[in-house]
Formats: C-alpha cells, sequence, structure tokens
C-alpha cells in the first residue's frame, strides 16, 4: 500500500492540515507504513462477525430534561482567540 | 418536450425540549449570544454527551403518529466536517439506524384527491450554531446558542411532482409536530426548516434526473417559488442542451432565483461512523405502544370528529384542523358559544381568519380570545343580536373596546324583537311609501327589499330581521 | 517521608506524625530540586496544593474525612483541572486554563488528595515513549538516557522518582501500564466504564480510560476506590457497585488459575524480559497459584486493528482544535480555511498529525468497509479470544512491554517500530478488560513490568493477585539512584 503525494494532499485537506510541502514525501512513506500494517487485516475470515463498537454491550441512558446549566460566557470566552460582543470572531465565512 | 418534476423534501424540526439534546443548556430562542452554550455544547476539551430522553419520546411520537417503524435500536454517528458554527468539527446526527423509518403521510390536492408521500426516515441530530455575517471589522462572528438544539429531520420520498405538492406535504408535516406537540413550527424563529431536492425527466421516463438541493427557503412561499424556479431553469438548461450539475443552491427570496453555494465546490467526505461516546439507543416494544397509547387525537380523526359532532362540512372540518392552534380556538370558542357550532364555524373562518391575516397574525396572537368570540356569537344565537350588527361588535371587540355584552349595551345594539315596535315602525314605512305598496301590490315583488331596508335604516338595523319579514309580508298582503 | 507507601502516609498523617502540609511541602521541595532531572512535570500548583493540604489537616484534626484525605498527588495533564492550565501536552492547548474539573479530578479532591501539579505526556497520549510531548520528552529515573514509556511518562517518572505517592494516568494502548513496567511502579488500567472520562481529553474514545499509578496495588487500590464510580455525565461509564477493594487484598490465592498466552513469549519478547516474567510466574506458584498455558490466536492482530480504530476515533475528536472557541491560533489567517489549516499544522506535532491522517483515510469515502469495520470485525475476534480463555483461567499473566526502557530518540525515526511497544498491552484496550502491570524484577538497571489481565470489573481480584506477589517481594520498594 503506498500513498501518493495527492492523496496526502486530499487526506491533508479533509483533515485540514497545512502540510509544508516539503513534508510531503515523509508524510507519504510513514503514512504508507502504516497502511502497510494495517494490511493484513485484509486476510482475516470475519464473514459474519458483528463490527464491535464498544467493550460495553449495553444501551444509552437517558437523561431528564430539565435544564442545568446556566450562562457561564464570559468565563468560557476568556481562553478564547478573538471575542466581540459575547460572539467568537472567525476570518470572514463567504458562502 | 413534456417534462415532469420530482420533489423530495429534508424538513429540520427542532423539538421544543426544555434542555439540549446532549447537555443541559436552555434551548429558549432569543437569548443573548453564547450565553446558553455550555461546555458540551462548546465542545471544549473532556466534555461528553448525555442523551436528552424527552428528544427520544418525541421522535417515537412522531413515527407512531406516520404509521413508521420505530427502531428499537438505533445508533448515533458522527458527520465530520469543518464550519465554525458546529463547534466539535463534526455533528451527531443518525446515520446507517435512523429512530424512524418507513412511515407515509396524506396530502389533500384539489377536488378533493389525496396523494400518499411517503416518510424515507427520520433522524435525530443537534443543530449547529449561527454565522453571523454583519460586519465585526471584516469577520464572522459565531453564536453558539443554538448549537446543541435538538432536530427531527425528515426525509421524503420523492413522491412529489410540483411545488404545489410539495407545500401541501410541508404544510402537513408542520401540523402534525404542532399536533403531536413536538415543534412549536415557528418558522420566522427556524424551528422548522426545509430543504428541497428537485429534478425534471421527461414524463414516462423511469429514471430520475440529476438532482440539486435547495437551501434556505424557510416559507410555504418560497418553497413554492423556489421549486418552481428551479423545475423552470432544470427545464431550460435540459432544453438548451445543457446537463445539470448535482448541486447545493441557495434560494435568493429577494430575486426569486436560485444560485449554487460557492463553498461547496468540492464533494463532501463526511467520514460517519458511530459515535463512540454514545451508546446503542435501544427502546422495547412496551415504550412504543406507551407512547402509542398517549398519541393525541390527529389532524384526519379530528376532521372526522367535527364533522360528526358538529355537523360541519368536510371542506370546513378541514380547514378548521389544518392546525391544531385552530382547531382547540375553534373548540373553545364552541364551548363559550353555547354550542353554536356552525356559527362559531363560520366566524372563526370568516371574519376572525380574515381579521388575523390583514395584521399578518397567527392564531396563538390573536388580540380576540376564543371566550371573547363564543360569548358573541351566543348573543346572536340567542337574538340579543343580529348577524349583521354582530359584525360591528366584532370590530369593536377587535379594536379592544371590551367584551361582547358592554359593546352591545353601551352602543345601544340590541335587537329590537317587540313585535308592537317593529309593527309600528312597518306601518310608517308603508304609509309613507304609498305608491311603493302599490306597485308591489300589482306583482313588483322586488320591492320586498326596499320595505325591509327601510325599516332597517329607522331602527339602525337593530329590529330582529325574521320578524321584519314575517310582518311585512303578513301587512303587504292584507 | 518520600519512601513510604500511600497506605503509610496515611497511617502516618492520622497517627499526626505529620501534617499533610509538612508533607505538601515536603514534596514541592523535593520537586523544585529534582524534577529538573526527569521532566516529569509540566506545571506545579504550589499554592493550590497548600490550601488543599491545609483543608485536609483540618479535616483529619477533626476526625473527618478518608483514608487518602491529605495524601498529595499528581494528574496528568490530559485532566481537565478547573484555572489550572491542562496542555495534554500539546502546543494547541498551551494557552488552555480548564474552566472545569473532570469528574476524576473532582472524587479524589473530595477524597481529599492534595493535587502537587500537572504531569508530562506525549502529545494528546499518543505515543509509547513521552517523546512526543510539546514540553520536552520526560526521563527515565533508572536511566536518564532513557524513556520512562508512555504516553504518562511523566505521571510514572514522578511515582518512581519519589516526586508524588500516587498520580493519574490514562491508558489507551497501554499508556498506564507500559510507563509503570519501565519506571518499576505499579500501574492499573481500570475496566473500560469503570472509571469516568469526562474531563479527560479524548484520544480514542472507545479505548480510554483513566486509572491509577502508584508504587504498590495496595496504593492502587486506594486511588481506584476515589476514582472508580458511575457518573452521569458519561454515558460510557457503568452504573455498578463499586466494591472495597482494600478489603479483599489479602485474600489467598491458592489455588488461583494463572494462564500464560503462548502468544505473549514467542517472536519479539527480549530474553532478559522473558527470564524476568518466568521469575515472576515461579513467585505465584510458590503461593500457590496453578500456572496454564493458554492461547489468545489473534493476539497478532491487535497493533494493526488498534492502529485502524485509535486513529479513526482520535481524527474526530481532534476535530474540535480549530482555533475558534479555544487553543492555538495561528497568527494572521487569511480566510478561514488558512485559520484552520495552519493553525492545526502549528499546533500539532507530527505524531498527532500522522494519527489524524490515518483515521481521516480510514473513514474516508471508499475506504470505511476495508479498513474501520473490518477493524471493528477483528476487534470481536479479540475480545472473544479473551472470553474463551477466562471460562479456564482466573487471570492471565504476561511481560508489559517487549523489552526494558529503551534510549531516547532510539525509536523516533520509525513510528511503525514504536507502535510494536504496546504489542502485549493493546489487545485489553480493544477488549475493554481491566488489566495491571507490576514491578517484576530488573534487567540490569532496569525494571521489567509483569502484566495481569482479569475479567471485567474484576480488578478487586487484579489488585489482590498484585498485592500478594508483592508481600513476597520487594522490586516495587526499589528507588532510582539519584532520587534516593
Amino acid at each position: 500500500m503506498s500513498l501518493s503525494r495527492e492523496d496526502v494532499e486530499k487526506i491533508a485537506h479533509l483533515a485540514r492540515l497545512a502540510i509544508r510541502e516539503e513534508d510531503i514525501p515523509k508524510y507519504a512513506q510513514d503514512l504508507s507504513n502504516i497502511l502497510d500494517l494495517v494490511e493484513q487485516l485484509k486476510a482475516v475470515d470475519s464473514d459474519g462477525v458483528e463490527p464491535m463498537a464498544h467493550p460495553l454491550e449495553s444501551s444509552q441512558r437517558l437523561r431528564s430534561d430539565e435544564v442545568t446549566e446556566t450562562d457561564e460566557r464570559s468565563r468560557f470566552q476568556s481562553v478564547a482567540p478573538k471575542t466581540e460582543a459575547g460572539l467568537y470572531l472567525v476570518p470572514k465565512v463567504i458562502e | 418536450m413534456e417534462w415532469e418534476a420530482v420533489i423530495g423534501l429534508e424538513i429540520h424540526s427542532q423539538l421544543k425540549t426544555k434542555s439540549k439534546i446532549f447537555s443541559g443548556a436552555s434551548t429558549a430562542y432569543g437569548a443573548e449570544p453564547n450565553t446558553q452554550a455550555c461546555v458540551v455544547d462548546l465542545g471544549l476539551p473532556g466534555v461528553l454527551p448525555v442523551l436528552n430522553g424527552e428528544v427520544v419520546r418525541m421522535a417515537t411520537k412522531f413515527g407512531v403518529a406516520i404509521g413508521a417503524t420505530v427502531a428499537q435500536r438505533s445508533i448515533f454517528a458522527r458527520k465530520n466536517y469543518f464550519y465554525p458554527d458546529l463547534p466539535k468539527g463534526y455533528q451527531i446526527s443518525q446515520y446507517a439506524l435512523p429512530i424512524v423509518t418507513h412511515g407515509h403521510v396524506e396530502i389533500e390536492l384539489e377536488e378533493g384527491a389525496t396523494k400518499t408521500i411517503g416518510v424515507t426516515r427520520a433522524h435525530l441530530e443537534e443543530d449547529a450554531g449561527k454565522s453571523l455575517h454583519e460586519d465585526f471589522h471584516g469577520m464572522t462572528g459565531i453564536d453558539l446558542n443554538r448549537a446543541g438544539t435538538p432536530l427531527l429531520e425528515i426525509v421524503s420520498e420523492p413522491d412529489m411532482r410540483s411545488a404545489k405538492e410539495a407545500v401541501a406535504y410541508m404544510k402537513k408535516i408542520h401540523s402534525l409536530v404542532q399536533y403531536l406537540e413536538i415543534c412549536d413550527g415557528n418558522m420566522q424563529e427556524g424551528s422548522f426548516r426545509c430543504d428541497a431536492n428537485v429534478s425534471v425527466r421527461p414524463i414516462g421516463q423511469s429514471e430520475l434526473g440529476t438532482r440539486t438541493e435547495l437551501k434556505n427557503i424557510n416559507s410555504f412561499r418560497f418553497v413554492e417559488r423556489a421549486i418552481n424556479y428551479e423545475i423552470e431553469r432544470q427545464i431550460d438548461v435540459l432544453e438548451g442542451g445543457g446537463q445539470i450539475v448535482q448541486e447545493t443552491r441557495l434560494y435568493d427570496a429577494d430575486n426569486n432565483e436560485t444560485r449554487p453555494l460557492r463553498s461547496k465546490e468540492e464533494a463532501m467526505d463526511y467520514r460517519y461512523f458511530p459515535d463512540p461516546d454514545l451508546l446503542p439507543v435501544e427502546l422495547d416494544a412496551a415504550f412504543i405502544e406507551d407512547v402509542r397509547q398517549q398519541l393525541p387525537e390527529l389532524p384526519e380523526a379530528k376532521k372526522a370528529r367535527f364533522v360528526e359532532q358538529y355537523g360541519l362540512s368536510v371542506y370546513d372540518a378541514g380547514v378548521l384542523t389544518a392546525s391544531r392552534d385552530m382547531a382547540d380556538y375553534y373548540e373553545a370558542v364552541v364551548v363559550a358559544s353555547s354550542g353554536e357550532a356552525k356559527l362559531a364555524a363560520n366566524w372563526v373562518m370568516g371574519d376572525l381568519t380574515g381579521a388575523l391575516n390583514k395584521e399578518g397574525l397567527d392564531i396563538t396572537a390573536s388580540p380576540m380570545t376564543a371566550e371573547q368570540l363564543g360569548l358573541m356569537i351566543e348573543r346572536i344565537g340567542d337574538n340579543t343580536i343580529s348577524g349583521k350588527i354582530a359584525k360591528k361588535v366584532f370590530e369593536a371587540m377587535w379594536a379592544g373596546e371590551g367584551d361582547a355584552d358592554l359593546i352591545i349595551e353601551s352602543k345601544g345594539l340590541k335587537q329590537v324583537t317587540d313585535t308592537g315596535a317593529i309593527e309600528h315602525v312597518i306601518d310608517d314605512v308603508l304609509a309613507n311609501n304609498a305608491s311603493q305598496v302599490e306597485q308591489y301590490r300589482a306583482g313588483k315583488e322586488k320591492l320586498f327589499g326596499f320595505f325591509v331596508g327601510q325599516v332597517m335604516k329607522i331602527t339602525q338595523g337593530k329590529a330582529n330581521p325574521a320578524q321584519v319579514n314575517d310582518i311585512l309580508k303578513k301587512k303587504l298582503q292584507s | 517521608m518520600h519512601t513510604k507507601t500511600i497506605a503509610q502516609l496515611s497511617a502516618a498523617l492520622r497517627a499526626g506524625e505529620f501534617s499533610s502540609e509538612e508533607l505538601t511541602r515536603f514534596f514541592l521541595e523535593r520537586i523544585s530540586r529534582l524534577d529538573d532531572k526527569t521532566n516529569g512535570y509540566v506545571t506545579v500548583t504550589t499554592e493550590r496544593a497548600l490550601e488543599a493540604a491545609s483543608a485536609a489537616d483540618a479535616k483529619i484534626a477533626a476526625g473527618e474525612g478518608g483514608p487518602i484525605t491529605g495524601v498529595p498527588i499528581a494528574h496528568k495533564d490530559i485532566f481537565c483541572t478547573e484555572g489550572v492550565p491542562t496542555r495534554c501536552g500539546s502546543k494547541m492547548l498551551d494557552n488552555f486554563i480548564a474552566p472545569y474539573d473532570a469528574t476524576c479530578v473532582t472524587k479524589l479532591s473530595e477524597a481529599g488528595t492534595v493535587m502537587l501539579g500537572k504531569t508530562n505526556m506525549d502529545e494528546f497520549a499518543m505515543g509509547s515513549s513521552n517523546e512526543t510531548s510539546f514540553y520536552g520528552p520526560v526521563r527515565n529515573p533508572w536511566d536518564l538516557n532513557a524513556v520512562p514509556g508512555g504516553s504518562s511518562g511523566g505521571s510514572a517518572a514522578v511515582v518512581a522518582a519519589r516526586l508524588a505517592p500516587g498520580a493519574t494516568g490514562t491508558d489507551t494502548g497501554g499508556s498506564i501500564r507500559q510507563p509503570a513496567a519501565l519506571t518499576g511502579i505499579t500501574g492499573l488500567k481500570p475496566t473500560y466504564g469503570r472509571v469516568s472520562r469526562y474531563g479527560m481529553i479524548a484520544f480514542a474514545s472507545s479505548l480510554d480510560q483513566g486509572g491509577a499509578m502508584a508504587s504498590t496495588a495496595e496504593d492502587a487500590a486506594l486511588l481506584l476506590q476515589a476514582m472508580a464510580g458511575f457518573d452521569p455525565k458519561d454515558s460510557t461509564s457503568v452504573d455498578e457497585s463499586v466494591p472495597d477493594y482494600r478489603a479483599t487484598l489479602n485474600d489467598s490465592i491458592e489455588g488461583l488459575k494463572i494462564g500464560l498466552p503462548k502468544e505473549y513469549f514467542g517472536e519479539g519478547l527480549s530474553s532478559d524480559v522473558a527470564n524476568v516474567i518466568d521469575e515472576a510466574i515461579a513467585e505465584y506458584r510458590q503461593l500457590g497459584a496453578e500456572v496454564i498455558e493458554i492461547s489468545l490466536p489473534n493476539s497478532g492482530l491487535a497493533v494493526p486493528t488498534y492502529y485502524v480504530i485509535a486513529p479513526a476515533e482520535c481524527s474526530s475528536n481532534l476535530s474540535r482544535y480549530d482555533g475558534v472557541r479555544f487553543g492555538y491560533r495561528c497568527e494572521d489567517p487569511v480566510d478561514i480555511e488558512d485559520m484552520y489549516k495552519r493553525s492545526r499544522e502549528e499546533g500539532f506535532g507530527p505524531e498527532v498529525k500522522r494519527r489524524i491522517m490515518i483515521g481521516t483515510y480510514a473513514l474516508s469515502a471508499g475506504y470505511y468497509d476495508a479498513y474501520y469495520l473490518k477493524a471493528q470485525q477483528v476487534r470481536r475476534l479479540i475480545k472473544n479470544d479473551f472470553m474463551d480463555a477466562f471460562a479456564k483461567v482466573d487471570v492471565i499473566a504476561g511481560p508489559v512491554s517487549p523489552t526494558p526502557a529503551f534510549k531516547l530518540g532510539e525509536k523516533t525515526a520509525d513510528p511503525v517500530t514504536m507502535y510494536f511497544s504496546d504489542i502485549y498491552t493493546i489487545a485489553v484496550n480493544l477488549a475493554g478488560l481491566p488489566a495491571i502491570s507490576i514491578p517484576a524484577g530488573f534487567v540490569g538497571d532496569a525494571p521489567v513490568g509483569l502484566q495481569l489481565i482479569s475479567p471485567f470489573f474484576d480488578e478487586a481480584r487484579l489488585l489482590n493477585v498484585a498485592h500478594r506477589f508483592q508481600q513476597i517481594t520487594d522490586w516495587h520498594a526499589r528507588v532510582p539512584k539519584g532520587f534516593e
């Protein structure tokens, strides 16, 4: 399994990582090695085995519909990169 | 070539819970930005979701009401994409195993025909926040109060063939979610939103054409216009030898057109996978049966009952049960009017609806309570006022001048039912219009209305019309 | 004081031999003098520690509080601590001060423990050597040129160097057990769901589990007692009663059936480590245990399975680090895409980025079935192996790490080589089982750990089996040179 430069660029875009041009060959190599490792799963006969998403074979617990939280905006926004008028500010989003 | 449109709708219905789907923050509308976004809604490091049970009950209600399969096991998945108002970089939604599948609703077409529209699925998910594009020094502001508000996304089959059918379906679902008390249906506040998938194909062709997805169509009027515009546009493209591009388009209400969404040029790859922070939602048959038993009366049943119980026409019953608020109002009017069901129907559908429409008000915002209107109607029924005078009373009540009895009293609108008094007026009218009396008796029966008018003029409309008719007839015949 | 176990400190505090404040000052002084050698702490919370200590003293004086009231501990910097930097080994969270406490932190505070500080770790817990930390590598107190293991390398190092009597850790693929083994301490990874994950910064949600690191099994029992239990804020936390872990520590293990999986003793295991494990097993025979060879046939698939599931979950869990609401944001982004891409490129280190990319790839259209779904199926096969084994034996024993601690930089060039450091620990996380690493001997000056694995929610049995071993051995009591 060998990933191309384009594969790496596509994955990096999906993951929103600005991988540097000069790092691409190294990523392609490392990721290909990891995929080689993973490749051995393909040989396993797992027909009819139910996928296991979770160690616990139990079901979701339901919360009662109650408001338990209060306004803590100023505290939460004290760790934000940029805010104004109670809003988080980001570079202009164009739809 | 003759073309046929194929339309499917995705309706996002905000569930009216007190708290969010995965956190204990309030869902109340209109709060100051980010004051109702707790650590879970903000997606801070380390936080975890816990599912609101009410959300599950509401989705189950909807599923049962549309004759759907309510899954005994459903799974929450993550839909991964980056957007600044999506705090975690993924939306928790249901993908492979949604809670509701394979339902259907009936819509009414013109001339009383009906059509069944399939509901492919309805799944639970969390809403995103809002991006405010007003100018903050050229930046976008993010408000996450709405993030985590529960949504039921209702996905129809591509069963609709015109914009009108699409609107009828949307209205049907709109009415249903309010009947079920799972959504407030408020479209201005975005509690009930709609995207449409539209394609066209030559009539007779079985495979579907390439579709476009229309976003941002959040009123019944816009849905109809946007779809009609899009159908025309697609036909133009195809007839011009072009091809339809599968894309998301935004409806621009100001210019009544759709245009492609610029930021979606790349094909999305949402990388859905089961959310490892949440376990499968398992519902037992007893729970689903319990919800079924507690379902409120649904529109079809209510309509049938209105016909039966109040002796209304099928049409009137349909209008009055179109929304649960309307139906509830009507029934309150009937009670307050001591059972004047038909009169109540006429007033609610006529003058009241007219007055509300004129001011752009919903029935829940009516300045006149059902009790007030009912009491006025009772006065028509007991002959205190005539239907005609009632219109004056209605106007005064609408203007906030008080209850019917007060207005009737203070304006002296009480109907004259004293036979002697009416006879007296009639005698005067006949005496003063001797030539018309002669013409009438010579066969010009049209003049009857003239005499009634004269009597009403003198009595300022207060004479009981039935009595006036009776006495006039007798006197003119003698 | 530093060579005392938590159990001994607890008794001394209650007997009035010294106060919690004195004890806390003693450890703070040791930290300021010795921590530079290991780089185990990233934050020392002196003031807060002294406040908590005097509050604990008041409680002890009033005859209140529990068995660990007044005992100083360290928290892995993956646990959110209100008002204290919580950086998770990453530049991404360099400026992040958590606005809330992790449930685990709350529970340990309520039990009266005193937080000395936050410990260094591999970035977002991704690593087996503590070399991926933005805050520099942690050094193994037994050999300052060797790694302490990871990702809870800071917690392991500070406990081994006696710079804290105990610490919290987290274990996604071996991150408590492997560093515990490499630093000669006791590390317990509980059953998935036993300890709340709320406030514990997620790496791979279906594998992550918080646990205890201390010198002895008895100390681990005391810490777990406070940490364990149902948390309504964590949907995956289990509502099952928590037994008294200390009550059964001394139970006899006569007739205990210990399974040795033959796959854990094959190629790849260093012969030195194998010898130490053999001797440890011999001790168990002395204690009356019956040793049975078993097979976990799918063991060889654990590493590849893990390197699909863990990166897939991590790729999604780490999407929230987008520079919008907290954490690192790049300088002068030209637009939103630039902000995302550069903030994440600059904020994350290479191993984190590799795993995000592998996970993104494994989940992407066209590959999901071949990678993610397949890995989930194999995950069940791996779990079934354990279930079959536990039909025959009470606990499973084996090595923790194929080698003793390796040198700094020795395995950083090739990620895949590094991944095989966790070859014996990963399957436990995939299955969700509890396991413990206990000091079993040395290869030269390098400690070796013995791993014990038990059925779900049988931590009491693990602690009992570990404690009995520690009653007849003293490996756990050794202190590295320079830290005596």
